[in-house]
């Protein structure tokens, strides 16, 4: 179908989703053409046939009229929205078990993703954070939750390849959940307009094994440490909130 | 020739309403609608507030009080007004119409000095979410008033002229406009100077 | 208001708009056929003005930040390529002029005008001054948008949603070209919004003797139903953008949040949920007259009458009704609770039912019918198939888990070009086509209007068709350079196919300029009625005469009788007179 590889737990659901709605709707879509096809070739003018009296508004064409609606309301309608109720809820309906977790936060601003770990006591705000720009480092087979909420504008945070992508607004934290089935470097895309330079917030996403990412944390700790004063808007936000 | 059974009095309107009329009454359907995204917008803006000034402190209660009064009496004058349109008294007609007129310059004076008032406690549209709100929202509805002051003004100064005697059906559609922006006060009182 | 002086009797042709004398009288005339030709020959105007747009954002998509031939030194840099900056201000105009200056002049200024009180057998709108004033007010904001270009730093560049904080932070968006547009934008609302009053009190007060609403032509209910649209929503996103507004010049939060506000509590969700409270019917008020345009021409060019008449009616009345509910689909991503988006997907699921019907009755209506190739069926076929596609491909926003995908990539905005581009194009095309003898008295070259159609029919399938593959591929929209994601870089070969394509959709498009301007001077002089069709609109000579008709018609019969058995010498029987006993 064209879609980019899916390396998410759950963006299979997603594919499946477009096959099915592809398929129903591509039925519909060759009926229109083929009965628009056949009145073209069948019903032109001149073939001497007279054309045919009727309004349309006997009992036969409104059973037909109800019957389509109704057709169309269980054949397409129906399913799709319950397909999609089952793949909604199994990607996003509940939030991954805290305990199991992988936590991180991004605050985007124009025109950078930037990005804080909670480091090993699990707490943000602490001595043993990390923050980085642009990269995100997250282990593979476990769930990964991300709080967003933007500096300034709104941004969005699109992981393509995930099948997944949630908005980040000022001054409200939003939450994307998402576990990758497989390790490698993916990208990170802006999906709402942020300003000029809009195209150029790429950002990169890591999948490597749990071990990998918290030494990759404990080394870059070491050597950059955590910039937390742009984070204290966030600490200080969240506290008003509660 | 006969007129088929399903033919009406072409001079008609088709609805039976005016047809002016009915350009007022889809007009203030509009109205409804913007003054409705705006209180909708408001309601939503406080509720989602973590604090709101308590407006039986901040806002001059009485005045705001007296002053909705004051527009309520100038719909009754107002109608005192179509009334005498209606009867064809022109003298009535005259003086209930200058009457709703001073008493809507009554209430824009009292909306200046309610705002002085305001302005002199620090309280301006851009110092917090309820002075926007508060500024924006009877800033509009002041406009409003001033759009009927102006219309009723000119209707007083056409009703001199003897076209006027075809134009009756404006003092009530210009009436209709009245009690709407009567209405949008009351509603804008109770939201933001009693809740 | 002239409300009453146009209530004429049928047998006084008096004459509050007289044949103008002078220049002053023509320009600021109160006839409604010559306000629809002043908002056509604008919407005209501004099509290809925002068409010209689409091509410099088709070239950047195609050739990233290599200079653009022939203009760019002229329009951007000195060694002529565009940067973000003003790609984002491309793309901005391009939405925003195409909805509200082209596409709205052109189908519901113009064919609205123009058509309803022929249709309904009245002599001119029912407030021929207001008509007046709504069309000089989109031309001021025709004016403002044209300033804005002008204003230091360049013309709005927060799209045509127009989303705070990006556009109502006013240290994000360059100060005057971002009001400007904003004023702009009210100020083309505001003269919709006012023609809206016009057409209802129009179609409601106005119709002649006998025309019941169960009568009504097709089109005319459409425009009644954008009408009641309009008049519903176009106040809200008004109040929507004076907010904005406020926002940027008079210091106020309403829709600023976080650090950069000046004072807490603003909600920035709160405009994208007034956005498209608007933004959903929007695309239903363009697309509303084509239903009913495609509804009438279907049946003239079928010689048959128009399918499903009533469930028509009642399909685009439901469509209107639920338009309002749905906006939540466009808000997925947006963080919005989590229980309203369920009911967002089933409600915008829905929409699809009426929909089939209007499908069901228009295949209905070509069925067993006398299919005529004339332009305008051509034109209205033509729909039929981008509207399937377009229609159809709209199931798919409305699945949530897939939506979050899409959203804000070109799958979307293939979606809503094959429904408000390609749909909405053809069908004022299909109408342009139709009404042309009658607003001008002279016909169209048919064999130009033909290959005029069939080259915009391949290529607008191609350009579209190219942005679906690539918005499958994840690939945002408004993005200066796609390709700066590694992920994307494959798809540069289906970007640079759309850029040709569009470039030569675009050079196609210069076949209609040539064949409306050479018609318009010397096309062929045309009969009253030259496709025999049976609205009011073809009783009058063409083009009609100021009053519109000599005696108020009195309406005998339904708007689509053609091809009755008994009909006489005619193979219709016209809405004012009565038919022959079969």
């Amino acid at each position: 179908m064209g879609f980019p590889e899916d390396v998410s737990v759950h963006g299979h659901l997603v594919d499946q989703l477009y096959a099915h709605a592809f398929w129903l709707t591509l039925v519909a879509f060759l009926a229109v053409v083929a009965i628009l096809g056949f009145c073209l070739v069948r019903y032109r003018a001149g073939s001497g046939r007279p054309p045919r009296y009727t309004h349309g508004s006997g009992r036969g064409a409104l059973f037909l009229t109800l019957a389509l609606a109704f057709g169309v309301f269980v054949a397409i309608d129906l399913p799709l929205a319950l397909e999609d109720h089952r793949a909604w809820e199994a990607i996003a309906g509940s939030p991954p078990d805290p305990g199991r977790a992988f936590r991180v936060q991004v605050m985007p601003q124009q025109f950078v993703w930037n990005v804080r770990y909670p480091g090993k006591d699990g707490e943000f705000g602490t001595e043993d954070d990390l923050t980085t720009q642009n990269r995100l480092h997250v282990p593979v087979g476990l769930p990964v939750l991300v709080e967003l909420r933007s500096v300034d504008v709104i941004h969005s945070f699109f992981l393509p390849h995930f099948r997944i992508k949630q908005d980040a607004l000022p001054g409200l934290t939003t939450r994307l959940y998402f576990e990758a089935k497989k390790t490698g470097t993916f990208e990170i895309a802006c999906a709402e307009l942020c300003g000029s330079e809009h195209y150029r917030m790429r950002g990169l996403l890591h999948v490597e094994s749990p071990e990998e990412v918290e030494a990759w944390i404990e080394r870059t700790r070491e050597e950059y440490g955590a910039d937390q004063e742009l984070w204290q808007a966030w600490t200080r936000m969240k506290r008003e909130s509660e | 020739m006969t007129a088929p059974a399903d033919v009406r009095e072409a001079n008609l309107p088709a609805t039976g309403i005016p047809t002016g009329k009915l350009g007022v009454w889809l007009f203030l359907v509009s109205e409804v609608m913007f003054f409705g995204a705006l209180v909708g917008s408001y309601l939503l803006l406080r509720m989602g507030a973590r604090s709101w000034p308590d407006p039986a402190r901040t806002l001059d209660t009485a005045l705001l009080g007296a002053n909705t009064f004051v527009l309520i009496t100038s719909s009754v004058t107002m109608v005192l007004a179509v009334r005498a349109a209606e009867r064809n008294d022109l003298r009535g007609l005259r003086r209930n119409l200058l009457l709703t007129i001073l008493l809507g310059t009554t209430f824009l004076a009292l909306k200046g000095l309610d705002y002085a008032h305001l302005f002199g406690a620090g309280i301006t549209i851009d110092a917090s979410l309820f002075g926007a709100s508060y500024f924006t929202l009877t800033g509009f509805h002041g406009l409003h008033v001033l759009a009927g002051i102006v219309a009723l003004a000119s209707l007083l100064a056409f009703s001199r002229r003897p076209a006027f005697a075809r134009r009756r059906e404006w003092i009530e559609n210009a009436g209709l406009y009245w009690h709407f922006v009567d209405v949008v006060w009351i509603l804008l009182f109770v939201l933001l100077c009693l809740l | 208001m002239s409300g009453a002086s146009s209530r004429l009797s049928p047998e006084a042709p008096a004459a509050p708009h007289a044949p103008a004398a002078g220049l002053w009288r023509r320009v600021f005339s109160t006839d409604h056929k010559v306000i629809g030709k002043q908002y056509l020959f604008t919407g005209i105007f501004f099509l290809f003005f925002a068409g010209l747009l689409a091509l410099l954002i088709r070239w950047q998509l195609a050739y990233p930040f290599e200079p653009v031939p022939l203009v760019g030194r002229l329009l951007f840099r000195r060694d002529g390529f565009m940067g973000g900056e003003h790609y984002t201000q491309l793309f901005t105009l391009h939405g925003s002029l195409m909805v509200f200056f082209a596409v709205t002049p052109i189908l519901i200024g113009a064919i609205g005008n123009f058509v309803i009180p022929l249709q309904v057998g009245a002599r001119d709108m029912a407030f021929p001054r207001l008509n007046m004033i709504s069309y000089w007010t989109i031309f001021a904001g025709g004016l403002v948008m044209a300033a804005s270009f002008l204003a230091p730093g360049g013309t709005a560049s927060a799209g045509w949603t127009n989303y705070p904080p990006l556009a109502s932070d006013p240290g994000m968006t360059l100060g005057l070209g971002q009001t400007l547009w904003i004023l702009g934008i009210v100020l083309a609302g505001t003269s919709t919004l006012l023609g809206a009053i016009n057409y209802l009190a129009t179609i409601l007060n106005l119709r002649a003797p006998g025309m019941t609403l169960a009568r009504l032509p097709l089109t005319a209910w459409s425009f009644f139903f954008t009408s009641v649209l309009n008049l519903f929503w176009i106040p809200v996103v008004a109040a929507a953008l004076i907010l904005v507004l406020l926002d940027r010049v008079a210091g106020t939060s309403f829709f600023l949040a976080g650090a950069r506000a000046p004072f807490e509590g603003g909600q920035p969700l709160l405009y994208q949920h007034l956005f498209w409270g608007f933004g959903h019917p929007e695309v239903y008020i363009l697309i509303l007259p084509v239903w009913g345009i495609l509804g009438d021409l279907l049946s003239v060019f079928s010689r048959k009458p128009a399918f499903g008449y009533r469930t028509s009616v009642v399909a685009m009345g439901a469509i209107v009704a639920v338009s309002g509910i749905v906006w939540g689909h466009h808000m997925f991503t947006s963080g919005m609770s989590p229980l309203l988006g369920k009911a967002f997907v089933f409600l915008t699921l829905a929409v699809s039912v009426p929909t089939a019907v209007l499908f069901l009755n228009w295949l209905g209506t070509l069925w067993r019918g006398a299919i005529r190739l004339a332009p305008p069926m051509a034109y209205a076929l033509g729909v039929v198939f981008v509207f399937a596609v377009g229609g159809l491909t709209g199931v798919f926003n409305a699945l949530r888990a897939f939506d979050v995908y899409i959203h804000d990539t070109y799958f979307v905005v293939a979606h809503f070009h094959y429904t408000l581009a390609a749909s909405v194009f053809f069908g004022s095309f299909a109408a342009i086509a139709y009404w042309f003898p009658k607003m001008f008295g002279r016909e169209m070259d048919r064999r130009l209007a033909l290959a005029h159609f069939v080259l915009s029919f391949l290529l607008i399938n191609a350009v579209f068709f190219a942005m679906f593959r690539m918005g499958l591929a994840g690939m945002p929209r408004r993005t200066a350079d796609p390709f700066a994601y590694d992920y994307l870089k494959p798809l540069r070969p289906w970007s640079v196919f759309a850029g040709w394509s569009t470039a030569a959709l675009g050079a196609v498009q210069l076949l209609f300029a040539w064949n409306f301007v050479r018609s318009l001077l010397a096309g062929r002089r045309a009969p009253a009625n030259p496709w025999g069709a049976a609205t009011l609109e073809w009783s009058v000579p063409s083009p009609p005469p100021p009053h519109d008709f000599e005696r108020i018609p009195i309406v005998r019969g339904g708007p689509h009788e053609y091809g009755r058995p008994g009909g006489g010498g005619l193979d219709f029987v016209p809405q004012h007179e009565a038919a022959a006993a079969p």
